[in-house]
């Protein structure tokens, strides 16, 4: 099985706080690292190719720090490693970003399996892995929590509002993964060196049968245009009393007042 | 487009370093810098004192001709045979958008025989309800409904359409942006309509919520996004309201859907459907071991309410991840929501901050979640939760 696994970096945004006084981020000492689901993806594919054979691929679209990005998922046992990077790339939404990955992927010659996170922890959007596979147009399957593969067919759990839903599709597909798919490995120590001598395969947009009109900012629909700290709830009443009871029945009492109980 | 500091009028003063959400600003030869890790946000550009920061535009390359495209739509989702109620909550919405843009509001239906829930859209809103129906739309596809949706636009031309954020919608709309070629913002939390141009503004959290962007996809036809589910209120009613029904036949070949759905697992009973719930009890680390979690079911039931739980309590294993509630998990805009044992980390609240009341329990008087409490009990939740039962026992009896 030929697998692509589409990985980012990002600023760990868990770690992020915002400045009370000035209300704006502190973003120094924030540590870029590999989006954490990214890792769900890399294992699924692992596990996969521990089943059936074949080889792992992780590729990125970034600037060229995403290397170390890349370093960790090879760590953990991918086979090879792509980063895509140019300045013709900059600033791309999710539209540009899927069509340069998508170009890029479509270079390999073949693929079986490509595998997104569910979301990226700075973006948050969900985009990009369905609007690669529209690109790609091959069937996409998101929110999965669980695949088998046999032949071609291949069997899926997803996450939905519904429950889980159990469907059946074939390659070649793109599914994005929820972190309930698998716990993800650790790199080994051994992976690690293995991984530091590994070459990464560098793509600039020259290496690309691209559409430059199509490519980062020119070729993004979507402008940011303003960024803002959000509206933060007001703290209402703090009930503080020296035991439970107290406190409850102050409370039901403010809820009956205000008409809630 | 980029942004530029002119190092000529920099005065090397650091403000714009942490301003930046991206890092993207660094010091070269004592001068801030902004290298390519920018996103060109724009976030920098308000702090500089001296103006010394500025964005280049270039000329766009792009033939659409955008008066070709009118109207605001709303892809309404089905459970089984009822309309999802984000739908409504968006011909709200929608109608809205299509006041002050002057244009219409229509309803996009899809599905195997639902022509009956046509009714309740236009008494939603809509002034017109675009109706795809066959056996092959009994349950949702990607590539069925891809292929109905993006037809449709192909077709009637809409300049907005707005469909909700929810797993299918959050499917469907790259997939059908994908194909159209436009642009797409997911999981906005706020639209309004940008007066001078007329186009929407698409204000969304991002950044883990620590931040909030207002997009714009200004030369790019239909403009598409996303919307949380209970954002917005759905409207109340108008069964007086009329509407045209336009059905429009595209049909889709069974070869041409890819995915099969063979069966649905339930997970849990009344405690799921954490987006329409109206009262939601919520627990996080603080309930110190899963067996907790059952004083937290317990009050769910007796309120008749949805048990969520928060990221820590699901990367604890105490709870399946469909009940999370947060950035990452589910958005959620109950008319109470209790959280138990959550210290209230910026990204739980970018997925409860629209509920109507928060109630918040917590040993720690300084924990952000009573900050954003509208009741917060300071105390440990495994006092008060019991005593809380034990009350609200007493008042039902």
């Amino acid at each position: 099985m030929e697998i692509f696994v589409c990985v980012k970096q990002v600023p760990n945004t868990t770690e992020v706080k915002i400045d009370p006084e000035t209300n704006t981020l502190i973003r120094q000492g924030v540590p870029s690292i590999v989006n954490p689901f990214d890792k769900n993806a890399v294992e699924a594919a692992l596990r996969l190719k521990e089943q059936h054979g074949g080889k792992v691929t992780v590729i990125t679209m970034g600037p060229p720090q995403a290397e170390e990005a890349l370093r960790e998922c090879l760590a953990m046992g991918a086979d090879e490693a792509i980063l895509v990077s140019d300045r013709a790339f900059a600033g791309a939404d999710t539209l540009a970003t899927s069509y340069t990955l998508a170009t890029a992927i479509e270079r390999m010659g073949h693929f079986d399996l490509i595998i997104c996170d569910k979301q990226a922890i700075d973006g948050d959007t969900a985009q990009v892995g369905p609007e690669i596979a529209e690109h790609l147009g091959i069937p996409q399957v998101t929110y999965v929590s669980g695949i088998s593969v046999n032949k071609d067919t291949v069997r899926i759990e997803r996450e939905h509002e519904a429950g889980i839903e159990v469907l059946e599709t074939r390659l070649p597909l793109l599914i994005s993964v929820v972190k309930s798919i698998n716990e993800p490995r650790l790199p080994t120590v051994k992976g690690t060196m293995k991984a530091s001598r590994k070459a990464i395969v560098l793509w600039t947009v020259n290496d690309l049968a691209v559409d430059h009109a199509r490519l980062g900012l020119k070729g993004s629909p979507t402008q940011v245009v303003r960024i803002f700290t959000p509206k933060q709830r007001t703290q209402g009443k703090l009930i503080q009393k020296d035991t439970a009871r107290a406190a409850v029945l102050e409370l039901l009492g403010n809820l009956a007042d205000a008409k809630l109980v | 487009m980029t942004i530029k500091v002119n190092s000529a009028e920099c005065i090397s003063c650091g403000v714009c370093l942490p301003a930046c959400p991206f890092g993207a600003i660094v010091w070269q030869s004592d001068k801030a810098y902004i290298d390519e890790r920018c996103t060109l946000c724009g976030a920098c550009l308000e702090v500089c004192p001296v103006n010394a920061i500025a964005r280049e535009d270039e000329a766009r390359e792009v033939s659409i001709d955008k008066r070709a495209y009118s109207g605001v739509w709303v892809y309404m989702e089905r459970v089984g045979d009822r309309l999802r109620s984000v739908g409504h909550e968006l011909l709200g919405q929608g109608r809205l958008l299509a006041d002050s843009l002057q244009e219409e509001l229509s309803a996009v239906l899809i599905g195997d025989d639902v022509s009956g829930l046509a009714q309740e859209t236009i008494a939603s809103g809509a002034d017109r309800v675009y109706l795809v129906e066959g056996a092959e739309y009994a349950h949702y596809s990607t590539d069925a409904y891809t292929k109905a949706l993006a037809e449709l636009i192909n077709l009637y031309k809409p300049s907005v359409v707005l469909l909700g954020a929810t797993t299918d919608g959050r499917d469907l709309a790259p997939r059908v942006a994908g194909r159209v070629g436009t642009g797409l913002t997911a999981d906005c939390t706020g639209l309004g309509i940008q007066v001078e141009t007329g186009l929407v503004e698409w204000t969304r959290p991002a950044f883990g919520g620590n931040i909030m962007a207002t997009i714009l996809c200004p030369d790019h036809r239909p403009q598409m996004g996303s919307v949380r589910p209970k954002v917005f209120k759905r409207p109340v009613p108008n069964l007086e309201r009329t509407g045209e029904i336009v059905r429009v036949p595209i049909r889709v070949e069974a070869s041409e859907i890819r995915t099969k759905l063979l069966e649905v697992i339930q997970v849990g009973a009344t405690t799921l459907n954490l987006e329409e719930a109206e009262i939601i009890v919520s627990g996080g680390r603080g309930m110190g071991k899963p067996e907790n979690f059952a004083l937290i079911e317990e009050l769910a039931e007796v309120l008749g309410g949805a048990v969520g739980a928060s990221r820590a309590a699901v990367d604890a294993g105490w709870k399946h991840p469909l009940h999370q509630v947060g950035q990452t998990g589910k958005t959620v805009g109950p008319k109470i929501y209790i959280a138990c044992g959550i210290s209230g980390a910026i990204q739980h609240l970018a997925g409860m901050s629209s509920s109507d009341i928060v109630i918040a329990i917590n040993k720690d008087a300084d924990a952000p979640i009573l900050k954003a409490a509208d009741y917060g009990i300071v105390g440990d939740v495994m006092e008060v939760l019991p005593v809380m039962l034990e009350e609200l026992r007493k008042l039902r009896s």
